[in-house]
């Protein structure tokens, strides 16, 4: 795994101790993505209106290392709620961040809350 | 160990090891196969299919390696030369000997070639192996660079004389077949269905010469033409003699086994010849006074051979062997079974002829009306699976016998079901696989679908003729067994991407939850059934991708095709790839200015790469202000429609290829399909614009176009079939709008037209019939719906450009007006592609 990888790890929401505004509500698209950038960090937001829940994960896809995670794909694979990369369709859970469809690494997640119609990401620093 | 040699590596001699190294016995054996072809067997029923595709390892029956891995030595390119039967050794043409325990002969048979005058010439070929049609290639395409409408005859107008004909049209030569005998495939037909086929032959453009006795073949050493008689010549350019087949019993003789008079090496019901040590299989061996020329046969020997060599002695050859048969010849279909010509004094005969429709079936029903004895089908095989086994099983047939062969007026059945079949009724002859066992494969669930039932009984992998009933009978079991046969798009639709189309268009969806909600299977949705539900709301709706673009796929969402490093790439719509210098000048400036890396694509366009997602709009905006829209080099959808240019500009063309390409393209443009479509226009025959590798294709030719359809290059590459011919524009855009739209409406997901077209049911004729005669009384509906999606279109740029809610997607960041950082390009040739994949 080389640097721009190991930027990536996933946080407990226990381990939470920043709370980062990345955006207002409306500037995800329902059952979609964008793209959040804090420090020199890319995170894959998700607005899963059909299950009222929001996911976060890195933007950048393990298997070849570009960032466009955010631009997946969202739905369910068997009822865990996954996102598929957009370059060949790796899908990935939304909630461990495990390869549904292949021997992937798994991504880094994030916890997120709304506040107030606003988008908050959990960082650990 | 015991040392099996096996002489001959043709079909049979293949089966025999197949069979054997399926036994248990196996490991007290050693089996060497001598061939002496320089490749492993191959399927010499399908030989045709070389001319389409030139593979030779396509029609291997197995490869190299299967007999290494199955411990058989083959030896190719080593003819087998003598027997010593005193010492059980062979002897081969490299002079090598090797002894034997059992020796099986599997030598097959040879063309025959009558003994007329200039049949040494140069242009003489026969029709058996490979190397025979690659010799055949080379001279016809040598012939047609001299002469464009050369012409070749074929002599022999049997079954694989008509196989010829077929291979000669394939290469682009006029055909022409000439038959001693006053009727076509004389051991088959009779006197009235051969004339049926006679027709329909010529109306594809067989010339077909009977009763003609050919005296010499003239030329000066190469051959120019057939002489019958003093003032009756053929002129041709070449000649393939297709007039039967003679054993290869040469071995035989040579060691002094009994052989036939006119033949052939004697077998008794064992398969032994009169030296119990070595058997005869195939086309060399003659049981019950006959040779027999059919594969089906040819494998129940190489079984009962395996059987008796592992002391399964009770195994032996039925003395009454099922010649019945069925093919397809160039297209049209043959078949008969059972007695097809049968004496009055046997029973009596049902015939129903349609020679306007080509058509001819008779059936021989024995005197009490209630045995089917056997019986024809020339132009429509479709019931031939059931005829046959409703004859092998003895099965009762209805009062009125005309019913099996008379098109049913209320659409009824009158044969029952596949289930109705007793479980040892054999469905696949070429296998020997029986009804029993194919269900047995699924009930106890060895297999779970058609695939599955292939592979583990091997039913349907010889003529294939029985696949539509293994596929019947595989769905019916699954039914019976409470199985669902799903056809489902994915785990959240049990719904095939035909029934959602209906659904959608019926109830009026314009959202994808509405769908889901109300015909998914609870959940929601994935990367399988989000952008097709898109893709077939835009169909019905006329809608572009701007809608709803979550559930798009992933080029759709941002209206152009993403590329390794996750930047996109750019190509604007240059329809017919008619292009004026300004345009092409802005092009490049645009490219320029934006630093894109620049390539012609493969469709005759221009790729602008490297863009990232908040370049796009900006480049759209330059491009459409200098009058570019969309290309659609994204979507599952029209692509392009190539052209050559024509009697525009052409000394040869015969129309203005590139004026109808322009006019196709920018009626297509934009609506969204199964898959992407191309297109092509050609100008003369010449075909410059490979129109005939696309979705459709048109040539010129005097009177009209021919239109062809269903072509693809990719993965596999088919050439578009001819469905109509010299007709006028207006009717070739009548015909593609319900083309497309038929397609549009029932083909699977990510289905080209090529793959959807070849698994249509009834093939090319149905396709025919919906769309030219109307038989489903849809083409009003299809027109209509056509002209909509036409009249909607919209550029889907153009539309996202101008709208700041839609532009608000082109941000690689939603909270930062930067770029993606990690982007790293470096040089190449003066311009720039994306840092290498590790």
């Amino acid at each position: 795994m080389n640097a721009i990888a190991e930027k990536y790890k996933t946080v407990k929401i226990d381990d939470v101790k920043v709370w980062f505004k990345a955006a207002h509500v409306n500037d995800f698209p329902e059952d979609g993505g964008a793209c959040v950038k804090y420090k020199d960090l890319q995170i894959a937001v998700f607005n899963f209106k059909r299950l009222n829940s929001w996911f976060a994960c890195q933007n950048l896809s393990p298997e070849k290392e570009e960032m466009v995670l955010s631009r997946g794909m969202i739905g369910d694979h068997k009822g865990i709620p996954m996102v598929a990369c957009p370059l060949h369709k790796k899908t990935f859970s939304l909630e461990t961040g495990e390869n549904l469809n292949g021997e992937l690494e798994p991504i880094a997640i994030y916890p997120v809350k709304i506040e107030e119609e606003n988008v908050y990401i959990g960082f650990s620093e | 160990m015991k040392h099996i040699i096996v002489v001959g590596n043709g079909m049979v001699g293949y089966k025999f090891c197949e069979k054997f190294v399926q036994k248990s016995e196996f490991k007290n054996f050693k089996i060497t196969v001598f061939g002496e072809e320089p490749r492993p067997a191959y399927d010499r029923v399908h030989l045709s299919e070389f001319f389409e595709n030139q593979d030779a390892k396509a029609l291997e029956m197995a490869p190299a390696e299967w007999y290494a891995d199955n411990n058989i030595d083959l030896i190719t390119g080593e003819r087998v030369s003598d027997i010593s039967r005193q010492d059980k050794t062979i002897k081969t043409a490299k002079d090598r000997e090797f002894s034997y325990d059992y020796l099986v002969l599997a030598t097959g048979s040879s063309p025959f070639v009558p003994p007329i005058k200039g049949v040494e010439k140069e242009g003489v070929f026969v029709y058996r192996t490979i190397e025979d049609l690659e010799g055949m290639l080379a001279y016809a395409a040598k012939l047609k660079a001299e002469k464009p409408n050369a012409k070749a005859a074929v002599l022999g107008g049997g079954l694989l004389g008509l196989e010829a004909g077929k291979a000669v049209m394939d290469m682009g030569l006029e055909p022409h077949i000439v038959e001693f005998a006053s009727k076509l495939m004389p051991r088959q037909l009779d006197l009235r269905s051969s004339q049926v086929l006679q027709l329909k032959l010529e109306s594809i453009g067989l010339n077909i010469h009977l009763s003609k006795a050919t005296n010499q073949i003239l030329g000066n050493g190469s051959v120019v033409g057939l002489e019958f008689g003093e003032d009756d010549v053929l002129d041709v350019d070449m000649l393939i003699i297709s007039a039967g087949i003679r054993p290869r019993d040469e071995l035989g003789k040579n060691s002094g086994l009994e052989v036939g008079v006119r033949g052939g090496i004697v077998v008794n019901d064992k398969m032994q010849t009169s030296d119990e040590h070595i058997y005869a299989i195939g086309e060399i061996a003659l049981y019950n006074q006959m040779i027999y020329g059919l594969v089906a046969p040819g494998y129940d020997m190489a079984g009962v051979a395996v059987e008796q060599i592992i002391g399964s002695t009770e195994v032996v050859m039925p003395a009454d062997i099922d010649m019945s048969t069925k093919l397809k010849l160039i297209g049209v279909d043959v078949a008969s079974f059972g007695e097809p010509f049968m004496p009055a004094s046997k029973g009596h005969s049902i015939i129903f002829e349609n020679k306007t429709q080509h058509l001819y079936k008779r059936i021989n029903v024995s005197h009490d009306g209630k045995k089917l004895l056997g019986g024809i089908l020339v132009g429509d095989a479709s019931t031939y699976n059931m005829l046959h086994q409703i004859y092998l099983n003895g099965m009762a047939i209805p009062e009125d016998p005309s019913q099996l062969i008379l098109p049913a007026s209320d659409g009824a059945s009158s044969f029952g079901d596949v289930t109705d079949l007793p479980d040892e009724a054999q469905v696949c002859s070429c296998e020997s696989v029986t009804k029993g066992q194919i269900c047995s494969a699924i009930e106890n669930g060895e297999a779970t679908d058609v695939a599955g039932v292939v592979s583990c009984t091997k039913a349907g992998t010889g003529c294939g003729g029985c696949k539509p009933m293994v596929a019947d009978l595989t769905n019916a079991t699954l039914k019976a067994l409470g199985i669902e046969v799903k056809e489902g798009v994915c785990e959240h639709f049990e719904l095939s991407r035909q029934d959602l189309y209906k659904i959608i268009q019926v109830k009026g969806y314009t959202k994808f939850n509405e769908v889901l909600d109300n015909h998914g299977t609870g959940g929601h949705g994935c990367e399988l059934c989000k952008p097709l539900i898109a893709s077939l709301m835009a169909s019905i709706n006329a809608d572009t991708a701007n809608k709803e673009y979550a559930i798009q796929d992933s080029n759709d969402r941002f209206l152009a095709n993403i590329q390794r490093n996750g930047t996109y790439s750019v190509v604007p719509r240059v329809p017919g790839g008619e292009i004026t210098p300004d345009k092409l000048i802005a092009l490049g400036e645009i490219a320029k200015k934006y630093d894109l890396y620049t390539k012609v694509t493969g469709g005759v366009r221009i790729d602008l790469f490297g863009a990232t997602l908040k370049q796009l709009p900006l480049i759209w905006k330059d491009l459409i202000s200098h009058g570019f829209e969309s290309g659609h080099a994204y979507g599952k959808s029209l692509r392009t429609v190539k052209t050559c240019v024509g009697s525009t500009w052409c000394r040869y063309g015969m129309a203005e290829s590139v004026s109808f390409g322009i006019e196709l393209e920018n009626r297509y443009r934009g609506i969204r399909a199964p898959h992407k479509i191309k297109g092509g226009v050609s100008g003369c025959i010449r075909e410059c614009a490979e129109a005939r590798g696309k979705d459709f294709g048109l040539i010129a030719v005097e009177g009209g176009w021919n239109l062809y359809l269903g072509g693809n290059g990719g993965a596999t590459p088919r050439h578009a079939e001819l469905f109509a011919e010299q007709i006028d524009n207006e009717t070739v855009i009548k015909y593609l709008d319900r083309y497309l739209m038929f397609y549009m409406r029932t083909a699977k997901p990510l289905q080209r037209t090529a793959a959807w077209q070849e698994r249509l049911e009834g093939g090319l004729d149905y396709l025919k019939e919906v769309i030219i005669d109307d038989k489903l009384g849809i083409v009003e509906d299809l027109e209509n719906e056509m002209q909509t999606l036409v009249n909607k279109f919209e550029c889907e740029w153009t539309q996202a450009v101008n709208n700041p809610e839609m532009m608000k997607r082109f941000n690689h960041f939603v909270n930062s007006e930067e770029e993606d950082d990690n982007l790293v390009f470096v040089p190449m040739r003066e311009q720039k592609m994306p840092e290498p994949w590790n």
